[in-house]
């Protein structure tokens, strides 16, 4: 290469003034943004190594099937709270994907072009809400002069998953071809066949892709519970709804205010489950939301 | 990457039979002319141009013609160095301009883009700025500032015959203009940095046939100034403002020669049918 | 024409024409409830922090907001210490976060090699999905000594005569929970400026491109003017984000009462407060106060949503 151009750059190629300036410049932001990205991934990566490093050692067979110890005992698990959010998530979903996907047929099929417009609008403002403030209305409402519950818990949840579920919903039932539709009306279907019979099926991986993205983000909220479901008796193993439900994200919360290194390990323990439950579906679903919508794009 | 030959600048006149671009009048000393050799062009496995090797003189405009997919656009592209501006994309032969190719290593490829000047399909003045930012835009890259901008901005304005369309309103924006003006806002905004070279890619296809004609008749003006290459698909258009023309088909060059020529006895049985209508 | 294209059917005929009368009302009514539903549950949630804020609106009327004061034995209550640590945390958090975010989204639009964008993409947005519950406890582990020991009297060496970084250095405090919120929002803006980067017409970049413009000039003069709405919508739904975070706030902030310049100070947001104190506090005014402070939190959010929703929304019909 050097050989070969024997000349240096000249006459009308020469470069501008201040041409080695602005490269400069160039390559600086260029480096800057790789950075950033690098930077981005290792706080993430960080995060992830900490939690294994940390939770794997605590981990055992102990502690994922046995209820916490008595006070000032050593040993005991986070079973009761491992099968507390099982239920409160079910509970939440039960409620938030039925309405969710219902409100998203809705706007897309039945609503007047405003009030479908209004309704996202609401739902995004309701993503919005902090879920702390989620937690105060649910203990308003459910909770105020009575007792915690499982049934406020999952409520509360169910708030925070259901804009979550519509919207992803929305997104997917508006990208299904309206020439589905005006096939299903030339054959004599009436709109109600056409939606449970030819959008629904063919919307379903997209409406699987939000509902498993509101579980993934519902299964790690820890503010709507405090108020609502975090006093408990660790002696007993609690599954009825009607009182508090142990819970993973408020024991690792109520964990990790402890001073005592063996909380410390539980909380990294809890985490390590919560962490790998949450990030496997969030892949899941992300994996899935790609293959639905390219298909569904054509 | 790319083969470097500077030594082959001697041997790259084409050989097809074109030595009346040669009488064109002679005024080398005003612009430059554009020397394409062995010119490869990819999109990642497909190839687009094959072996394409042409002169485009100087002070003269060379319309590119053939049917679409033939590879005109990406010829164009690869004599800024655009084409590389697409992913997957790559070049490889020489272009040589001043005695110069713009593929050597040690060159700037944005010093090339300001001497060899782009006017694209469809206008596209930034959405941003206003009309006088248009044009300023490549000016104030290399620092050019105040009073020597303005009289520069101007100037281009008024070379593209613009200027008393927009004079009392430069600072509202170029989206606002018409199809054919936001054209030769593009126009002006290219020849303000001064390039040697304009590169047409079908500059009026998004046009009507009003703006169309002014787009040519300025084009006509422009050549005494500037070395113009254009793409076009529509024959008439190639009649009306090429002193040469070059016809492609699958990525290769067919034949070039003087347009007259070419629409009334070309040498080529593919490009008679082609200009005829047969095809494409 | 239902009764022509019914008796098509032949013996289907009055099933499909009863499925049809029920299924079709069904449906179109279960829907409307379901979209009711949503919106009624924002009505509620207002008029529910409203009602229940009563007690201590009438005790400490607007006021409540600016005040400083929080003394549950005096039962006297004002919302302005943590307002200010709201405010201050999630700024500073956004000012991290929003330089970092947009060189994210170039270097995921314009520089990484084609075949990693998606991944890192993904990568950058998982950071969303750890509940901040991890976030905090890791705050807490690892942050908070390396804040103490090493980032705070480094940050006081150099700039110890801002008050922003005077005082002595502590692993809890005011810059230990505008870290985290901005590991928190730095995925949401990202996600979004990328996004608004990704509609950035090709043939504006060409133009640039072809006036000799280098790739940050590019960037510069034609991909942040056109995105500019849509990363301004970002940044204050980060910020919506971040006025809102409560648990990881709570875990690393210190939870003081206290209005302090220094960054190292422990402070208190609104919704660590509210986290802090409800679980305990007794019915009545205390209790009623601390709804209050819900109720505040509940309009900064709508404000910044509806404002960052208007942005973004309007970049995208534009």
């Amino acid at each position: 290469m050097e050989s070969s151009a024997a000349t240096q750059p000249h006459g009308l190629l020469t470069p501008a003034p201040g041409a080695g300036r602005r490269k400069a410049v160039n390559k600086t932001v260029e480096v800057l943004c790789t950075i950033a990205a690098a930077l981005a991934v290792a706080v993430l990566l960080l995060v992830v190594i900490s939690v294994l490093l940390k939770g794997l050692p605590a981990i055992n067979l102990d502690l994922l099937t046995k209820n916490p110890a008595a006070f000032g005992q050593p040993g005991g698990g986070i079973s009761n709270s491992i099968v507390g959010s099982a239920i409160l998530i079910a509970i939440a979903s039960l409620i938030a994907i039925p309405v969710g996907i219902l409100t998203a047929i809705y706007t897309t099929e039945f609503a007047p072009a405003r009030i479908s417009f209004g309704i996202k609008f609401a739902l995004d403002i309701l993503n919005g809400v902090p879920t702390i403030v989620t937690g105060v209305f649910i203990f308003g409402v459910l909770v105020v002069g009575g007792t915690q519950s499982g049934w406020a818990g999952a409520i509360a949840l169910s708030v925070v998953e259901l804009p979550i579920v519509a919207r992803a919903a929305q997104e997917v039932l508006d990208l299904v071809p309206r020439s589905l539709h005006e096939a299903g009306l030339a054959l004599g279907l009436k709109r109600w066949r056409i939606v449970l019979r030819i959008v629904l099926p063919t919307a379903l991986g997209g409406l699987i892709t939000g509902a498993v993205l509101g579980v993934a983000r519902v299964a790690g909220e820890t503010a709507p519970l405090l108020l609502t479901s975090s006093i408990w008796s660790n002696l007993s193993y609690t599954t009825n709804p009607s009182q508090a439900l142990p819970n993973i994200p408020v024991t690792i919360f109520s964990l990790s205010e402890s001073p005592s290194p063996a909380d410390h390990a539980k909380a990294w323990a809890a985490a390590l489950v919560l962490i790998l439950f949450v990030l496997i579906l969030s892949v899941v679903a992300r994996a899935f939301h790609e293959r639905s919508r390219s298909r569904l794009r054509g | 990457m790319i083969p470097n030959s500077q030594e082959t600048m001697t041997s790259i006149r084409p050989n097809t039979p074109s030595t009346a671009t040669e009488q064109a009048p002679q005024r080398m000393a005003s612009g430059h002319s554009v020397e394409v050799d062995a010119l490869q062009a990819y999109y990642g496995n497909h190839q687009a141009v094959k072996n394409f090797s042409i002169a485009f003189a100087a002070n003269e405009v060379t319309a590119i013609i053939g049917p679409s997919g033939s590879g005109k656009s990406t010829v164009v592209r690869c004599i800024n160095r655009m084409h590389e501006e697409i992913s997957g994309a790559r070049a490889e032969g020489t272009v040589m301009l001043d005695k110069v190719n713009v593929y050597d290593p040690r060159v700037d490829v944005t010093a090339v883009r300001r001497v060899i000047g782009m006017v694209f399909q469809k206008p596209n003045p930034f959405p941003t700025m206003s009309i006088f930012d248009n044009v300023a835009a490549g000016l104030k890259l290399t620092g050019w500032r105040g009073d020597d901008l303005r009289g520069r901005v101007d100037q281009s304005l008024r070379g593209v015959g613009l200027w008393d369309e927009v004079e009392d309103r430069l600072n509202t924006p170029g989206t606002a203009l018409s199809g054919g003006q936001q054209q030769r806002l593009c126009i002006a905004r290219a020849i303000a940095v001064e390039p040697e070279v304009i590169l047409m890619d079908e500059p009026c296809s998004a046009l009507d046939p009003v703006a169309t004609l002014r787009i040519e008749e300025l084009i006509d003006e422009l050549k005494a100034r500037y070395t113009i290459v254009i793409v076009t698909h529509n024959m008439q258009q190639a009649a009306r403002v090429a002193d040469t023309t070059a016809f492609m088909l699958d990525g290769e060059l067919i034949e070039h020669g003087p347009t007259t020529k070419m629409f009334t006895k070309p040498e080529d049985e593919r490009t008679e049918r082609y200009v005829t209508g047969k095809f494409g | 024409m239902s009764v022509t294209t019914a008796s098509r059917r032949g013996p289907f005929d009055i099933h499909a024409r009863l499925a049809d009368r029920i299924g079709q009302p069904a449906l179109r009514i279960l829907t409307t409830l379901a979209g009711i539903a949503s919106v009624a549950v924002l009505v509620w949630i207002a008029e529910t922090l409203v009602n229940q804020s009563r007690p201590a609106m009438s005790a400490f009327g607007l006021g409540f907001v600016g005040h400083t004061t929080w003394n549950p034995v005096k039962s006297t209550f004002g919302a302005g210490a943590f307002l200010y640590g709201t405010l201050v945390s999630s700024f500073i958090a956004l000012l991290i976060a929003t330089p970092t975010a947009i060189a994210i989204a170039i270097y995921l639009t314009e520089l990484a090699p084609r075949v990693i964008r998606r991944p890192v993409a993904i990568l950058v947005e998982l950071l969303a999905a750890i509940p901040s519950v991890i976030l905090g406890l890791w705050g807490i582990i690892f942050l908070s000594p390396f804040l103490g020991n090493h980032l705070e009297p480094f940050l006081k060496s150099f700039l110890g005569w801002l008050p922003l970084f005077s005082g002595s250095p502590s692993p809890y405090g005011m810059l230990n929970a505008a870290l985290i919120l901005t590991i928190m929002t730095l995925p949401i803006v990202t996600a979004i400026t990328r996004e608004v980067f990704q509609t950035t017409p090709g043939e504006l970049k060409e133009a640039a491109y072809a006036l000799g413009a280098t790739r940050w000039e590019m960037i510069r003069k034609v991909v942040l003017p056109v995105a500019r709405p849509g990363i301004v919508g970002a940044v204050i739904l980060g910020l919506g984000r971040a006025f809102g975070e409560a648990i990881a706030v709570t875990q690393v902030i210190g939870n003081a009462n206290q209005v302090k310049a220094s960054l190292f100070q422990p402070a208190g947001t609104l919704a660590a407060q509210i986290v802090n104190e409800f679980p305990n506090a007794s019915p009545g005014v205390y209790q009623s106060s601390l709804i209050y402070l819900a109720l505040v939190l509940l309009v900064m959010s709508l404000i910044v949503n509806i404002a960052a929703r208007v942005l973004v929304r309007r970049r995208k019909v534009g």
